[in-house]
């Protein structure tokens, strides 16, 4: 088997192993390329049946509109139901207040509406798209991650997982957050789009935009993202690594128009895909402060 | 075989974390916004240097305490080969995550100080890597540069070496490999201060080693049922899961366990299309001819070949929780894809981690302690031992109240 092969395997037999282990069960869908790949392995791993989980994205209303059109052709031509939560209605409701000030991002904010889904939906499984390549909280992270009836992650009280015995079982009310892509990079990611051709959202292609910079990201400009004085819109030719909230995710100067030029691009990186990511940039300690309250 | 997994071990001051940095770096696997966030925290810190390991210790209780907790996994890929590296602590719950490491691993790198030579802690990773089966043994013997690069001195440490490991399971190939990880040595690059050396740098030796999976006959443990029920599949029953030991064949005989009833192989399929053959490690979907009742944690293998249906177990067992285990008390058995309830019911011998010989158990089995022991099951499970098959010699225990992995069991014989 080739490498990609095995990791294709292994992320089908956790998939499979959620899907026998646990009752109520979601797969995180954000329309980023990481949950893209998840759910498509999701459907090579039942196949001919459907996908046996519900797709859940949590909006924070400040998504591209290129990838909520992708999400909802995504989630039709998988045959699978996709229910969406929004950070709007958690902010309605008064569960949440929004942040203010120039940095103001709803990222935070999603981890409450999310954790309000998992309570309103009963789930006791989600699955994420999460790599440990990505970020050094996310190389501690296991493939079945448990999580307390608070929806707590606590990285000194982790199980220990030996060999491919996965421990699923839990306390009523705790639940699992599982990561079938653990194992991944960001180039095994494309290298594997681009084996299996799979559809992808046009914000991974060169494009042209009006984008400003700050703190050296590139960031698109917007009616949701107030710009300080100082903050000048230009055109450029870029893409994104990553797909997140308009707020904090970045964009990079880039030509690449195809997933054969994407592939090149990566794998010639100098920089993490999480450098165009200013959610994590808030501390050193950043992610792993978020999914200690339950984040992704 | 294009994926290596490999653990890394070794006391706490041998270097390891330098090893791991210097393995990325030296690889180009350090991106630049990682040594910038890598150079502004050592600063933070007062530190003159960038300090590699912090890129390793990735949680804010680590950073704090200068330890590390638990095992992290990080990834790297030359152009030969893509890696995976179990990075464990050398730290107090020294077997528990040594043993978490290694289990999914195929290669152990273990470091050991040229100054220092052999140290308990080496005899101890040595065993424990024998013990989880690895193919090959990694002796980086670092610090050559304290030495003055001297073989003489690798010498003497090699010949200590192999007195540890004639006494180490004989499956596990052995390689000693001279290095100054601090100064990128034979970590990457062959190192021209070592020209009495003539074998392969580290990188290099990891690139080429080989680490077959272990043969014996085919092995498909039932994950999942597969129905799709639709107006396209009305009658489809497939069976979901993955190869383990030989491939497995359209066409073939198989033994469908527990109940016993043979069947044959009609399919197996992917989305991809269908397969004439899967190999170890594949995860498909069978099929077979009979109308049999197969459900997850029941096995189909080969009529010529079945494991051993086994209630009774001899297991070597590595306790990982504070919690001692209970003899005769219940916990769940979790053995590839089916669980059962058992308990322990003796203790054969423990063996003593500080002079790795058995001795008879004078207690309960406390936290990192390893034991043989015999086991009893409620009904069975089909069984190979754990030195033939990995996968159907391995199992855990799970206490029932606190849902928590506690044991981690290889079968020695039933």
């Amino acid at each position: 088997m080739t490498h990609l092969d095995e990791l294709e395997s292994e992320s089908v037999y956790v998939l499979r192993e959620v899907a026998a282990q646990f009752e109520n069960v979601a797969l995180l869908f954000s329309g980023g390329k990481d949950s893209i790949v998840l759910s498509y392995l999701a459907r090579k791993a039942f196949w001919p049946a459907r996908i046996p989980f519900v797709l859940l994205h949590i909006d924070t209303g400040h998504n591209f509109e290129e990838t909520l059109t992708y999400r909802d052709a995504w989630a039709e031509k998988l045959g699978a139901r996709l229910l969406v939560r929004s950070v709007q209605d958690s902010i309605d409701q008064g569960r949440v207040t929004e942040e203010s000030g120039v940095h103001a991002s709803r990222n935070v904010l999603q981890t409450v509406t999310l954790v309000d889904a998992i309570m309103e939906l009963g789930l006791d499984a989600c699955l994420g798209g999460a790599r440990r390549d990505e970020e050094k909280a996310r190389a501690k992270e296991r493939f079945f991650s448990h999580r307390d009836a608070f929806s707590q992650w606590d990285p000194k009280n982790q199980r220990p997982e030996l060999w491919q015995l996965f421990n699923g079982h839990k306390a009523p009310g705790e639940h699992f957050r599982v990561f079938p892509l653990s194992n991944w990079t960001e180039l095994d990611i494309w290298r594997y789009i681009q084996r299996e051709k799979i559809p992808m959202p046009s914000l991974y292609f060169t494009h042209t935009r009006p984008v400003f910079e700050r703190n050296g990201m590139v960031l698109a400009a917007s009616e949701i993202l107030p710009r300080l004085p100082e903050e000048t819109v230009t055109e450029r030719r870029v893409r994104f690594r990553t797909i997140g909230d308009m707020t904090c995710t970045g964009a990079v100067d880039s030509p690449a128009a195809t997933i054969e030029e994407i592939v090149a691009e990566v794998a010639a990186a100098r920089t993490t895909e999480r450098g165009t990511r200013a959610d994590d940039k808030r501390s050193e300690a950043a992610m792993e402060d978020r999914k200690r309250t339950g984040y992704f | 075989m294009n994926l290596l997994r490999f653990t890394t071990a070794g006391s706490v001051d041998d270097g390891k974390s330098t090893l791991i940095g210097r393995l990325l770096y030296d690889s180009k696997a350090i991106f630049d916004d990682q040594l910038d966030a890598l150079h502004r925290a050592s600063l933070r810190r007062g530190e003159e240097q960038v300090n590699l390991a912090l890129l390793t210790d990735g949680l804010r209780a680590e950073r704090e305490q200068g330890i590390t907790i638990d095992v992290a996994y990080r990834y790297f890929a030359t152009p030969h080969r893509s890696f995976i590296i179990a990075d464990t602590p050398g730290h107090v719950q020294y077997t528990r995550n040594m043993v978490t490491g290694a289990s999914t691993a195929q290669v152990a790198v273990i470091l050991v100080d040229a100054r220092q030579g052999v140290v308990e802690q080496t005899r101890r990773h040595a065993y424990l890597a024998a013990l989880l089966g690895l193919s090959h043994l990694v002796f980086a013997i670092n610090k050559m540069d304290l030495v003055g690069y001297e073989q003489a001195a690798f010498e003497r440490v090699k010949s200590a070496l192999e007195e540890v490991t004639t006494h180490l399971a004989p499956t596990a190939k052995v390689h000693y490999l001279p290095l100054a990880a601090l100064h990128g040595d034979n970590v990457v690059e062959r190192s021209e201060r070592l020209p009495w050396y003539e074998g392969p740098s580290l990188l290099e030796l990891l690139e080429t080693l080989d680490a077959p999976e272990q043969a014996g006959p085919a092995r498909f443990p039932v994950q999942y049922v597969i129905r799709p029920q639709s107006p396209d599949f009305p009658d489809y029953r497939g069976y979901a899961g993955r190869v383990v030991g030989a491939p497995l064949h359209v066409g073939e005989r198989v033994v469908a366990l527990p109940s016993g009833l043979e069947t044959e192989i009609t399919g197996i399929e992917t989305m991809d299309g269908p397969l004439e053959v899967a190999e170890p490690g594949r995860s498909v979907t069978v099929l077979v001819k009979d109308d049999l009742d197969l459900s997850r944690g029941d096995l189909l293998a080969p009529v010529a070949a079945p494991p051993t249906t086994a209630q009774e177990l001899t297991v070597t067992l590595c306790w990982l929780s504070t919690t001692p285990l209970r003899l005769n008390a219940r916990y769940r058995v979790r053995h590839t894809s089916r669980e059962v309830l058992g308990m322990v019911t003796g203790i054969d011998f423990v063996v003593d981690i500080e002079t790795l010989e058995q001795a008879p158990a004078d207690g309960p089995l406390t936290a990192n302690a390893i034991a043989q022991v015999r086991l009893r099951l409620a009904a069975p499970l089909f069984v190979d031992a754990y030195t033939a098959n990995r996968t159907m010699g391995s199992l855990i225990l799970i206490d029932e109240s606190s849902h928590v992995s506690v044991g981690a069991g290889m079968i020695e014989a039933s």
